[in-house]
């Protein structure tokens, strides 16, 4: 399939803003400003930003503890999202998510999660609501690996095609649940073998290039829409950095050597030699890119660090929604 | 106007109510379609609204309650059915950590109008997987509400409520209330969520209990009645929010409480009540107060064995006796 420049430079944005917004955050970790965990997405980018480049803003994702880069793809703003990461009120969660929990359903973004697999059944209700009302909106849910080993996920998948829901189901192979290499935890090599199980297409592609992505992700929406019901796309791919925090080599259970070998497959650097190659953009074209969107970041960061904490009072606030007209 | 229905049909009349006057409210759940429901509680619905807005589901707890979340999140307004209450510990974690905390996580951005509904309490020898009254487990999750009514027209108004409800509300059946009868208005209620309801006046005793160990201790209260003794039955109807005020009111009238309830005794909703009642009313209490409920073991099959189990008339008979027998101040 073909894409115009548009596209793949946008996709092409999508990924260098997941990486720079991923490694400023990691920074950050180091210089001990963000509390609590962070699980960073550098690596995988191109997953989150070939699915989110074929899907609307109405349209719906969920997604995993590793959530920041899928909100970004997702059209994440920097400022709001640095803010919630460094705990700050004028976050997307008015400091009360975090990393794991970001969301914003402004672009249908409807969490982060830190919960294995728990997306899953929620992106299901989205496509639910999306069947029911007929509005031509679909649902993606993002997870792991290591999400369909467990039950949430095999009931989401085959609750999603029994009752035909638009829903796309974007697995990120990175070949770790956590620590653990992924054939001491499942027998099978390819998690795609799960889809026959439930009745749906499966497909594998190359999670470190986000046209191939894109065009199965568009493939799935289009069966979505027509009402034929979930995909899955096997997407293989590798986190650069450790399960949380940035380090990434001296690590036990995996070598320095096997990292290395994926990072020369790098999603965001393969994509700019190849369109280089091809005469669809050229090395400054990449560079401006990167330089706008540094300066993007360093606001970013500016704006969270003059940010407020949120104020004590504000605990026992959201806990409920009030219900307009209730009895009393 | 007002005619003789069953709690379960006054549960099912809220809900195709609702459904008539809400085109976002849909139900989901297991068996609910055809075949209306382990309960019948679904009974008829979806003739009547169809299978788009009457759904049957994979036995797929997580999924039910997932598929609630994700369809309020994104605006409808769900009634997801879990057959038994005991099967939410299969679903615990989209109670718990999603559905319960998803608002709250968010920054508020995110509303959860769902009900989660559920058949509650023992009394059938149904044994230890089909027979608990777990409320204190989800009261004790901030994010829920959770109600468990005594009688038919308490259902129908307060199903009303949880329907139109913004929160995940979970609304809990008693199984042994199934065919209770009671009037019940036909026009659409709604019972306030959070509200006590005083079942009977007293002036020597309160009673707190609820579902169907409320109506046992009003049997127990017009026998006593009978002697002269005075007790007053508080039904908080919801446990959480819990009305913490009525109880507390009655309390200071009569100075002497037992809290009655199916669930076990050690961390049951008792063990809250009596706190507040010593928080806000320590000087009013004329005797400790006290509790009348099953004992630290699961719910037993045998039909002898669960009859002992469960709190019986004479047990809160006794209870009310032994907290009389203290000499008031």
């Amino acid at each position: 399939m073909d894409f115009s420049t548009d596209v793949l430079m946008d996709m092409h944005r999508r990924m260098v803003r997941i990486r720079l917004f991923e490694e400023a955050a990691g920074q950050l970790a180091e210089a001990a400003k963000l509390p609590g965990f962070l699980h960073l997405y550098v690596g995988q980018e191109a997953v989150a930003s070939g699915v989110c480049a074929a899907l609307t803003d109405e349209d719906q994702i969920t997604s995993t503890h590793r959530g920041h880069g899928h909100l970004v793809a997702k059209g994440g703003e920097f400022k709001p999202m640095m803010a919630e990461l460094m705990a700050k009120s004028t976050g997307y969660n008015k400091g009360k998510g975090g990393s794991m929990h970001i969301s914003n359903l402004d672009v249908g973004m409807l969490g982060a999660n830190g919960i294995v697999g728990a997306g899953a059944p929620i992106a299901v209700g989205a496509g639910f609501a999306n069947k029911y009302r007929d509005n031509g909106v679909v649902s993606a849910s993002f997870f792991g690996d290591g999400s369909t080993n467990i039950g949430a996920f095999h009931e989401a998948a085959n609750m999603a095609c029994a009752l035909k829901l638009p829903v796309l189901f974007i697995c990120e192979n990175n070949e770790y649940g956590e620590f653990t290499p992924r054939d001491k935890t499942m027998a099978i090599t390819d998690i795609v073998d799960r889809a026959a199980g439930y009745g749906m297409p499966g497909v594998i592609v190359d999670g470190m290039d986000v046209v191939a992505i894109h065009e199965a992700a568009l493939e799935a929406k289009k069966r979505a829409l027509a009402g034929d019901g979930p995909s899955l796309i096997e997407a293989k791919t590798y986190r650069f950095y450790n399960h949380h925090g940035v380090q990434n080599l001296g690590l036990k259970y995996r070598t320095d050597d096997e990292v290395e070998v994926w990072k020369q497959r790098d999603p965001i650097f393969t994509f700019e030699d190849r369109m280089i190659e091809a005469g669809t953009a050229s090395r400054d074209d990449f560079d401006n890119v990167w330089a706008e969107l540094r300066a993007d970041i360093a606001e970013a960061i500016q704006f969270a660090e003059d940010s407020p904490v949120p104020e004590v009072d504000q605990i026992l606030v959201d806990v409920y929604s009030a219900t307009p007209g209730a009895a009393s | 106007m007002t005619r003789k229905i069953g709690y379960v049909q006054a549960f099912n009349e809220a809900v195709r109510q609702e459904m008539a006057a809400n085109e976002d409210v849909f139900c989901a759940g297991e068996d609910i379609g055809a075949f209306g429901g382990v309960f019948q509680s679904y009974a008829g619905l979806q003739k009547e609204f169809g299978e788009r807005r009457v759904v049957d589901t994979p036995i797929s707890e997580q999924a039910i309650i997932g598929l609630g979340v994700g369809a309020a999140v994104a605006g409808l307004r769900p009634i997801v059915d879990i057959m038994f209450m005991d099967f939410i510990a299969v679903a615990f974690d989209q109670i718990i950590n999603q559905a319960a905390k998803v608002k709250y996580m968010f920054g508020g951005s995110a509303t959860v109008p769902m009900t989660i509904t559920t058949g509650g309490g023992g009394g059938l020898s149904a044994a230890a997987q089909h027979s608990q009254s777990l409320e204190a487990l989800i009261c004790h999750i901030p994010g829920l509400k959770v109600v468990y009514p005594s009688n038919p027209y308490d259902m129908k108004g307060l199903m009303t409520s949880c329907i139109r409800e913004n929160n995940p509300t979970i609304m809990i059946k008693h199984k042994r209330l199934l065919g209770m009868q009671g009037e019940v208005p036909e026009e659409p209620y709604a019972i306030p969520l959070g509200k006590a309801n005083v079942l009977r006046e007293g002036t020597d005793v309160t009673i707190v209990s609820w579902a169907k160990m409320a109506n046992d201790c009003v049997d127990v209260a017009d026998k006593l009645a009978s002697e002269g003794i005075s007790v007053e039955v508080i039904d908080p109807r919801t446990m959480q929010p819990l009305d913490t005020e009525t109880i507390i009111e009655s309390v200071k009238k009569t100075n002497r409480v037992i809290v009655v309830h199916e669930a076990v005794r050690f961390a049951g909703l008792g063990a809250e009540v009596a706190a507040q009642i010593q928080e806000e009313a320590f000087d009013y209490l004329d005797a400790p107060v006290g509790r009348v409920a099953a004992p630290f073991s699961p719910v037993p099959f045998s039909p002898v064995l669960e009859a002992h189990y469960q709190p019986s008339p004479e047990k809160i008979t006794d209870a009310v006796r032994s907290v009389l027998a203290r000499p008031g101040a």
